[in-house]
């Protein structure tokens, strides 16, 4: 029996709203979160020989690693994956580093701060620019991905929240979901963000009516549909169940993880209008789901408290299908049942707030704040969790965590 | 010129070997899909490599325009300077493509027209002497 990684500590620097993290670079946000997660952890940052990342990270292991004076660095990783799709990824890839022996103390991070580089979702397209001085023609793509944007960009389909509003919309289509259900996932993780110091959104009480009242960005989404904007950066530690039996904290059992994406998915909704049938108005990661749970020999009904990867409302509903806690098609009134409000909800989800609410770190944040849900640290404590999922991105190559108290 | 509904600004598509042939026949005006001469699987984005038989030869089919609105989302933020806002992009499952989709834009229409399986066609846009972009508009 190999040894079960463990994930023994977790920090992370102050979150802001983009741009409001200007006298600090992203990458030095880097190093903070790594020496609070170290710290938190027991350990020293002389104990670290792995450092892992995702989302095509501009902070490098190489350069951490030598800002830092480890001592050595055995493994050094990024997720192949898409954006937030490979936050759990990233873990997982930790946790087989040290399971294997290539390391014994990984850290996996994530620094983001929008506000110094290119804005999300605008493709470095200034809107209020004037015309090229030449005429429009087509122009030399020198990668797959750029080559697939040529079937996106002519559209102005550039922003998340229009590429994501494509299955939403399906979905509403197919099962009647309304935004008024939509809603109630933003006001439910927004109600647990006011009890998290870290929250970005903590002091900002939101209803149902001021989602229906918020500005619509790509229909069916509103700006309350949406993700925050933010700067800020954290990390968690993993390391072996033997390395982790004498630390400073409770360590956490990293149970089962899993990553990747089902045939024909490629990068999602952005580039790929072909998206089969059967997947385009999920999240396409059931079949993830499915070995996942089989890993760990659990199911949906052994799940204590959930943080779903939340880039849009729309993906957080047909995640919640996914994986399980309801039928297909039945996320919409899952959501208006209450399901996901801590404390009474039947699947306390997001208890940090998410990215809607506390701040988006492109879903490290929600590992997290998984950990300190088993830990009994979350600000929305569920007595008695034994079982926290953590999922990264949908409607892109995902992947997911399933983590155990110890 | 045709008649016109995005200003130049608009993001230009970005082609490489492979997906050039499109934008070719877009030119021409002909809304062309790659189809495996193997199987005749039909596939957008076109690739090297069948994903179905891994067939590595393909030729270009040509499609009559017509389709119907798969799904839509209804954008209020621009991309480009004067451009005419709400911006409709639809996904669109082409006739004689086997159920084949391409991303597109609904023009001529007023929001309230938009549906799921409302019937298009396309209508070509162009943006410059060897540019031109397949755009839908609702079939009459």
């Amino acid at each position: 029996m190999p040894q079960r990684a463990h994930i023994v500590g977790v920090g992370e620097t102050r979150y802001a709203r983009w741009g409001k993290i200007g006298d600090v670079t992203e990458h030095a946000l880097a190093l903070q979160a790594i020496q609070n997660a170290v710290a938190d952890a027991g350990l020293s940052i002389d104990d670290v020989d792995g450092l892992a990342s995702f989302a095509d990270d501009r902070n490098e292991a190489v350069f951490l690693a030598a800002e830092l004076g480890l001592p050595r660095l055995r493994f050094g990783n990024m997720v192949w994956t898409p954006g937030g799709g490979g936050g759990c990824a990233a873990v997982s890839n930790a946790a087989m580093a040290v399971e294997t022996g290539q390391a014994e103390v990984v850290v996996v991070y994530r620094s983001l701060c929008q506000g110094q580089f290119l804005r999300f979702g605008t493709g470095g397209v200034d809107a209020s620019a004037p015309p090229p001085p030449r005429p429009p023609t087509v122009q030399q793509a020198n990668s797959p991905m750029l080559a697939s944007m040529g079937f996106a960009m002519p559209y102005g389909l550039i922003m998340a929240a229009a590429a994501y509003a494509l299955p939403t919309r399906r979905h509403m289509h197919l099962y009647g979901t309304t935004s008024e259900q939509l809603g109630h996932i933003a006001v439910t993780f927004r109600e647990h963000a006011r009890r998290n110091p870290r929250a970005v959104m903590g002091g900002r009480p939101m209803t149902l009516a001021d989602h229906q009242a918020s500005p619509m960005i790509a229909d069916p989404h509103r700006l309350f549909d949406c993700c925050l904007e933010s700067d800020g950066a954290c990390a968690v530690v993993v390391t072996t169940e033997a390395r982790a039996r004498d630390l400073a904290k409770r360590p956490v059992e990293i149970l089962a993880s899993e990553q990747g994406a089902p045939k024909g998915l490629a990068f999602g909704h952005f580039t790929n209008a072909n998206i089969p049938d059967d997947l385009y108005a999920t999240g396409c990661t059931e079949e993830l789901a499915m070995r996942l749970y089989g890993k760990a020999g659990l199911g949906p009904g052994d799940v204590d408290v959930a943080q779903i990867y939340d880039h849009f409302t729309g993906c957080v509903l047909m995640q919640l299908e996914d994986y399980g806690f309801c039928k297909r098609g039945e996320g919409g009134p899952f959501v208006e049942s209450g399901a996901l409000a801590w404390p009474h909800g039947s699947l306390p989800t997001n208890t940090h707030g998410g990215s809607l609410s506390e701040a988006y770190i492109h879903g490290l944040n929600h590992v997290v704040e998984g950990v300190r849900a088993l830990r009994g640290e979350s600000t929305c404590p569920i007595e008695g969790a034994e079982v926290c999922l953590v999922t990264s991105a949908a409607c892109v190559p995902s992947s997911a965590l399933l983590l155990g108290r110890r | 010129m045709s008649e016109r509904f995005f200003p130049d600004g608009m993001p230009q598509p970005l082609a490489d070997a492979i997906t050039l042939p499109f934008w070719q026949a877009a030119a021409e005006h002909r809304l062309v899909v790659q189809r495996c001469t193997r199987c005749g699987h039909t596939r957008l984005p076109p690739a090297p490599v069948c994903p179905e038989c891994r067939g590595d030869v393909a030729d270009w089919k040509e499609l009559p325009g017509r389709g119907e609105i798969y799904t839509y989302t209804i954008v209020h933020r621009p991309v480009a300077a004067r451009q005419p806002l709400p911006t409709v992009i639809a996904v669109v499952s082409l006739e004689g493509a086997g159920g084949l989709r391409m991303t597109s834009n609904v023009v001529d229409a007023g929001p309230d027209e938009i549906r799921i399986g409302l019937p298009v066609e396309v209508v070509w846009e162009d943006m410059s002497a060897d540019l031109a972009i397949p755009r839908f508009r609702p079939r009459r």
